[in-house]
């Protein structure tokens, strides 16, 4: 594929009707490879060797990592979509972002949630105000701020607008997250899969963590085309009813 | 509480929220589903839509 074909297919997909068509054809595929990394993921999972230290709740370890990833990664999609909003107007873009938002709160709650159960016997208490666990935190009440900004304003396009503005500001709070361990003393370990230096994890850990993570990409993945494909209709329906009472005057 | 407690309860969460996102993405997609399948029984269609069923953009 060249890049003009692939740069005129990402154009054609401005129109919802043809998005609508290739999310119809992609997500049976999606789904089933997400049901089967989930399998594979899990499977390894509880086959790997549990930590000299931890035990085996290094086993939380396979689905808090996966979780915060995707608690960022989903913010990063939003902030993405943020400028397709402002800078190209994209129809799409603004679908994109108000989807991915109670996906991202329900990722970031995981992340917290499972971390907090992973802490208690590790750290000996369940939470602690330190940056990297406050600046997830803050990260879930971004999620959450925006998800009642979008159910607060009628008007699609000024929601729009507004909540493009906050999320590129708010992602100012990403790079906060990724190297809170690094700029502070924290609680929290550093990161031992993405450095510089390599994975700092033994290869019986590494590999079914990373099947996880590609699996809960997947979810992601399927799920957001999934609630924009939901978006796309209720905006539709809102403009049918317009136009019905309209007709009806 | 002992650690397998601890790891039962994280994995049991995590299920049960993706569950619930699942069922959210799948209802929601029902109602949006009934909803322009009512519109199209009343007869309202989108104009660029032209003769074209409203059913046939929702598949």
């Amino acid at each position: 594929m060249t890049f003009t074909s692939a740069a005129n297919f990402v154009t054609g997909l401005a129109n919802p009707t043809r998005f609508l068509s290739v999310v119809a054809k992609l997500l049976p595929w999606m789904a089933g490879i997400t049901v089967v990394l989930f399998v594979v993921g899990l499977f390894m999972s509880f086959q790997a060797p549990e930590d000299y230290q931890q035990g085996m709740t290094v086993r939380i370890m396979f689905i808090h990592v996966p979780s915060a990833w995707l608690a960022m990664m989903c913010y990063t999609v939003m902030a993405l979509s943020a400028i397709g909003t402002l800078v190209w107007r994209h129809p799409l873009a603004d679908v994109s972002a108000k989807a991915a938002a109670p996906i991202g709160a329900a990722f970031t709650f995981l992340a917290l949630l499972t971390g907090s159960l992973w802490g208690k016997p590790m750290w000996g208490t369940w939470w602690v105000w330190d940056a990297r666990l406050t600046s997830v935190f803050v990260l879930f009440l971004m999620y959450l701020g925006l998800i009642a900004l979008n159910r607060a304003m009628d008007d699609p396009t000024r929601s729009a607008k507004v909540s493009a503005i906050i999320i590129l500001v708010g992602y100012v709070n990403i790079p906060i997250i990724k190297f809170s361990v690094d700029w502070w003393n924290t609680l929290h370990q550093p990161a031992s899969v993405i450095r510089l230096d390599g994975p700092t994890i033994h290869p019986s850990m590494l590999y079914p963590l990373l099947i996880m993570a590609v699996a809960f990409t997947m979810l992601f993945f399927t799920l957001h085309l999934m609630a924009m494909r939901n978006e796309i209709w209720r905006r539709r329906v809102s403009a049918l009813r317009r136009q019905a009472a309209r007709s009806a005057v | 509480m002992s650690h397998l407690a601890f790891v039962l309860i994280s994995y049991g969460v995590t299920a049960l929220t993706i569950l619930a996102l699942v069922l959210w993405v799948l209802f929601d997609q029902r109602a949006r589903r009934a909803e322009l399948a009512d519109l199209e029984a009343r007869g309202v269609r989108r104009r660029s839509a032209g003769n074209k069923p409203e059913a046939e953009n929702v598949k």
